[in-house]
C-alpha cells in the first residue's frame, strides 16, 4: 500500500498472530491481525484448536447418548444445550413433554443464561481493562452452579434433560433456594452496573467500537444479542416459542446503535429479563410427571428435522437426519450460535485499533468449544 | 561529636543504607498491600497463609522469583535485554537520594538530616533521572524480539514521554508559589505560607496526580502491560529476578510519585495545619509522633489511591490517553502555570 495519502514514514505493515493462547481470546481462538502502526488492516480468525468431532460421535451414539456430548460444546451453558438437542429430537420423534418437565427445563435454561451472561460479563469486563466485576459475577455464578449441582450432580456439564422431560424430580428446598437467589439478584445486577454503565471509560472503550447495522447482521447470519444489539427483534423463545416460553410474560431487548455498548446493555437487560421468566416459572411450576411416555429404545422414522432454541449466545439449531428405525443419527449438523457470530469479527474490527479488538471479541461472547465441536 | 568524619563519611553511608533497606521493604510491602487491598474490594481475602495473615508473603514472592529460570528468549539482543531492567531499576532507586522524609533532628548530639541530599535543583534532578526509566522499557520491549512486547514498549515510550510534558508543568506552577526548586524549601515553604499548595494549586495537583496514575503505568492508563492484549507487554519476555527488577521498579516509581505529590501539595512531613493547631501537635500526647509518619502517611493514603484506580477502572485505549494527555493536561497545565504566576505576581507583587 503506497501512495500519496501515506505519510512520510511508510512503514511496513506488521502481522502479528494472536491466540491460540493468549489471555484474551477466550480459549483457543487464533486471530491473524495485519497491523498498520496499531490499526487493524485485515483480520483473519482461525479455529480449529478444539475439534472435538462431536457431530462426528454423534453419528456413534444412540440419541440418548447425544445428549452429554452436547454439553461439551458450549461448555458455559450446558443446559440450553441440552434443552436444544432434546427439543429438536423431540420434534422428529413426536413427543409432548409434560408441562412440569418443560418449566423445570425451563427453569434450568434460564439459570444457564444468567450464568453464561456473567462469564460473558466478567470476561468481557476484565478485557476492557476492569478486574473487579470479574470477582463479582463469579460469586453469584457460583450460586447458580450450586444450584444445578444440587440438582444434577454437576455443575459444569450438566447432563441434566432427557428426550422427553427431565432426569430427575426437584429435591426437597430447591424451590425455595432458587427464589431466594432470583429474588436477590436484580440487585445484584444493578451492583455491577454501577462499575461500567455510566463510567466513562467504559463508554469511550464501547461507544461505535464494532457497529454493525441491522442489514449486515442479518446478512452475516449473527443471532442472538450481537443481532439484538443493532435493533432487530428476533429471539427464538418468541417466534418459535419451545417448551413453554409461550405461556411466560417477557421482554426482548433491543439496542439501537448496535455497538459494543448496545450489545452490552442488551445483555444485562436479558438478565433482567430471565429473571422475571425465572419468577414466573418458580409460581407457575405445575404439578405431575416429569418423563413423557415413551419407548425405552427410540427408534426413528427416516426422515430430518431442524430445531432450535434461543441459547445466550444465540440460536442454536440441531439439523438431525435419522434412517428407518434407525437408533443414532444418520447425520446430525449443529448450528453454532458462537461459529456464525465470529463470522462478523473481521467486517466489525477493520480499521479499529487492536484494543477494539479485544473488546469486539468480548462482545461477540464467543465459546470456542462451541465454535470447533 | 559533630566532627567532620561522622558528618561526612558515616551519616551519609548510614543513611544510604538504611533509606534503601526501608525503601526495598516497603515495595515489598505494596504488593503485599496491593493484593489485600483489592482482595477487600473484590469480595475475596488475597494473601493471608504465609506467616501471619499473609504478612510474610513479601518474601516467599522473593524467594519465588530469585529461583525461578531465568529465560532470555532466541533471537533477543542480549547486552540489551539485561541492561534493561537495570536501567529502569536503577534511576527508580537514584531519584530517592533528594526525597525530604522529615525534619532534621538530634541523636546524641548528632544532628541528622533524614535526607541524602539536598541539593537546589533538586526538582530538575529528579526528572531528569526518572526520565531515565523510559529506555528500560522501549529497550526492554525492543530486545525481547517479540511482536507483543515491542508494541508494550512503544506505547510505553509514547505514553511516558507525553506524560512527562504536564507533569512537569504542574510541577512548575508548585515552584512559582515555592520559589525554590529544592524539595525541602517546597516543604519549609508550605509551612510558611500556613497553607498547603494543593489549595492554591487545586488544577495543578490535578493534572500532576493524572499525570503520575500515567507516568507509573497504572490503571486506568495501564497499556503498556494491557494484559488483554499485549499480554504483558514490555516485559512479556522477562522471569526471575530480572521481571522481578521490573516489578519493584514500578511500585517504586508509584512510591516516588506518591512522594512527590505529597512533598509538592501535601505539605511534606508536616502535620495536618502545622500552624494553626501548632499548639495542638506540641502537646506531649502527640509532640512523640515524627515527622515522618505524617509523611509516610500521606503516601501511603495515595498508594490507596491508586490501588483504588486499579480496582474501579476500565482501561483507557492508547489514541484516548494520547488525546487526553495532548489535548487536555497540556493546555490546562500550560494556563494552570500563567494563572499561579499571575497568582504570585499580585499577591507577592
Amino acid at each position: 500500500m503506497s501512495g500519496p495519502e501515506r505519510s512520510l514514514f511508510d512503514l511496513e505493515e506488521m502481522e502479528i498472530n494472536f491466540g491460540p493462547q493468549h489471555p484474551a481470546t477466550h480459549g483457543v481462538l487464533r486471530v491473524m491481525v495485519k497491523l498498520d502502526g496499531e490499526k487493524i488492516v485485515e483480520s483473519k480468525p482461525i479455529i480449529g484448536y478444539l475439534h472435538r468431532g462431536t457431530e462426528k460421535l454423534f453419528e456413534q451414539m444412540d440419541f440418548p447418548q447425544c445428549i452429554p456430548h452436547t454439553d461439551r460444546m458450549d461448555y458455559v451453558a450446558a443446559a440450553t444445550n441440552n434443552q436444544g438437542f432434546c427439543v429438536t429430537m423431540e420434534k422428529l420423534l413426536g413427543i409432548t413433554v409434560p408441562p412440569r418437565a418443560a418449566y423445570i427445563r425451563m427453569l434450568l435454561a434460564e439459570l444457564q443464561r444468567l450464568a453464561s451472561h456473567l462469564v460473558w460479563f466478567a470476561t468481557h469486563a476484565i478485557d476492557i481493562g476492569a478486574i473487579t466485576p470479574f470477582f463479582y459475577n463469579f460469586r453469584d455464578r457460583d450460586e447458580i452452579l450450586d444450584l444445578f449441582e444440587e440438582y444434577c450432580g454437576a455443575r459444569l456439564t450438566l447432563n441434566t434433560m432427557k428426550i422427553g422431560g427431565v432426569p430427575f424430580e426437584l429435591p426437597d428446598g430447591w424451590l425455595d433456594r432458587c427464589r431466594a437467589f432470583v429474588d436477590a439478584f436484580p440487585a445484584k445486577i444493578d451492583e455491577y452496573e454501577t462499575l461500567l454503565t455510566e463510567n466513562r471509560i467504559w463508554k469511550k472503550r464501547t461507544v461505535g467500537i464494532g457497529v454493525i447495522s441491522a442489514e449486515e447482521a442479518i446478512d452475516w447470519g449473527l443471532t442472538g444479542p450481537p443481532l439484538r444489539g443493532s435493533g432487530v427483534k428476533w429471539d427464538i423463545r418468541k417466534v418459535f416459542p419451545y417448551d413453554h416460553y409461550d405461556e411466560i410474560d417477557f421482554e426482548v431487548p433491543i439496542g439501537v446503535n448496535g455497538d459494543t455498548y448496545d450489545r452490552y446493555l442488551v445483555r444485562v437487560e436479558e438478565m433482567r429479563q430471565s429473571v422475571r421468566i425465572l419468577q414466573q416459572c418458580l409460581d407457575k411450576l405445575p404439578e405431575g410427571p416429569i418423563m413423557a411416555r415413551a419407548p425405552k429404545v427410540l427408534r426413528a422414522k427416516e426422515g430430518m428435522v431442524y430445531g432450535s432454541v434461543e441459547a445466550p449466545k444465540g440460536e442454536l439449531g440441531y439439523f438431525i437426519v435419522t434412517t428407518e428405525k434407525g437408533t443414532k443419527p444418520y447425520r446430525c449438523r449443529v448450528r453454532p450460535p458462537c461459529f456464525i457470530n465470529l463470522q462478523a469479527m473481521p467486517a466489525m474490527i477493520e480499521g479499529h485499533l487492536v484494543a477494539d479488538m479485544v473488546a469486539v471479541i468480548g462482545t461477540l461472547d464467543i465459546v470456542l468449544g462451541e465454535i470447533d465441536r | 561529636m559533630n566532627d567532620p568524619i561522622i558528618q561526612l563519611a558515616v551519616l551519609p553511608v548510614v543513611k544510604l543504607v538504611v533509606i534503601l533497606t526501608v525503601l526495598l521493604i516497603i515495595v515489598a510491602y505494596l504488593t503485599l498491600m496491593e493484593r489485600r487491598v483489592l482482595g477487600l474490594m473484590q469480595v475475596r481475602l488475597g494473601p493471608n497463609r504465609v506467616g501471619f495473615a499473609g504478612l510474610l508473603q513479601p518474601f516467599a514472592d522473593v524467594f519465588k522469583l530469585f529461583v525461578k529460570e531465568d529465560l532470555t528468549p532466541a533471537g533477543a539482543q542480549k547486552f540489551v535485554f539485561l541492561l534493561a531492567p537495570v536501567l529502569i531499576f536503577v534511576p527508580s532507586f537514584i531519584v530517592w537520594s533528594v526525597i525530604p522524609f522529615g525534619d532534621s533532628f538530634t541523636i546524641a548530639g548528632v544532628t541528622i538530616e533524614p535526607f541524602i541530599a539536598d541539593i537546589n535543583i533538586a526538582v530538575l534532578f529528579i526528572l531528569g533521572i526518572s526520565s531515565i526509566g523510559v529506555y528500560g522499557i522501549i529497550l526492554g520491549g525492543w530486545a525481547s524480539n517479540n511482536k507483543f512486547s515491542l508494541m508494550g514498549g512503544l506505547r510505553s515510550a509514547a505514553q511516558m514521554v507525553s506524560y512527562e510534558v504536564p507533569l512537569g508543568f504542574a510541577v512548575v506552577s508548585v515552584l512559582l508559589l515555592a520559589q525554590s526548586l529544592s524539595m525541602v524549601e517546597s516543604v519549609e515553604s508550605q509551612r510558611a505560607a500556613g497553607i498547603w499548595w494543593f489549595v492554591p494549586g487545586l488544577l495543578g495537583f490535578g493534572i500532576y496526580f493524572v499525570c503520575a496514575v500515567a507516568e507509573t503505568n497504572r490503571n486506568p492508563f495501564d497499556l503498556p502491560e494491557a494484559e488483554a492484549e499485549l499480554v504483558a507487554g514490555f516485559h512479556t519476555e522477562y522471569s526471575g529476578m530480572k521481571f522481578a527488577l521490573f516489578f519493584l521498579a514500578e511500585y517504586m516509581n508509584m512510591l516516588l510519585v506518591s512522594s512527590l505529590a505529597v512533598v509538592f501539595f501535601f505539605g511534606g512531613w508536616l502535620p495536618p495545619f502545622p500552624n494553626l493547631l501548632a499548639g495542638l501537635w506540641a502537646l506531649p500526647v502527640l509532640s512523640w509522633i515524627p515527622p515522618v509518619f505524617w509523611f509516610f502517611i500521606k503516601v501511603i493514603s495515595f498508594i490507596f489511591v491508586f490501588m483504588w484506580f486499579r480496582g474501579t477502572f476500565p482501561r483507557y485505549r492508547f489514541d484516548q490517553l494520547m488525546a487526553v494527555g495532548w489535548k487536555w493536561l497540556l493546555p490546562l497545565s500550560l494556563a494552570n502555570v500563567l494563572l499561579i504566576g499571575l497568582g504570585v505576581l499580585v499577591l507577592r507583587g
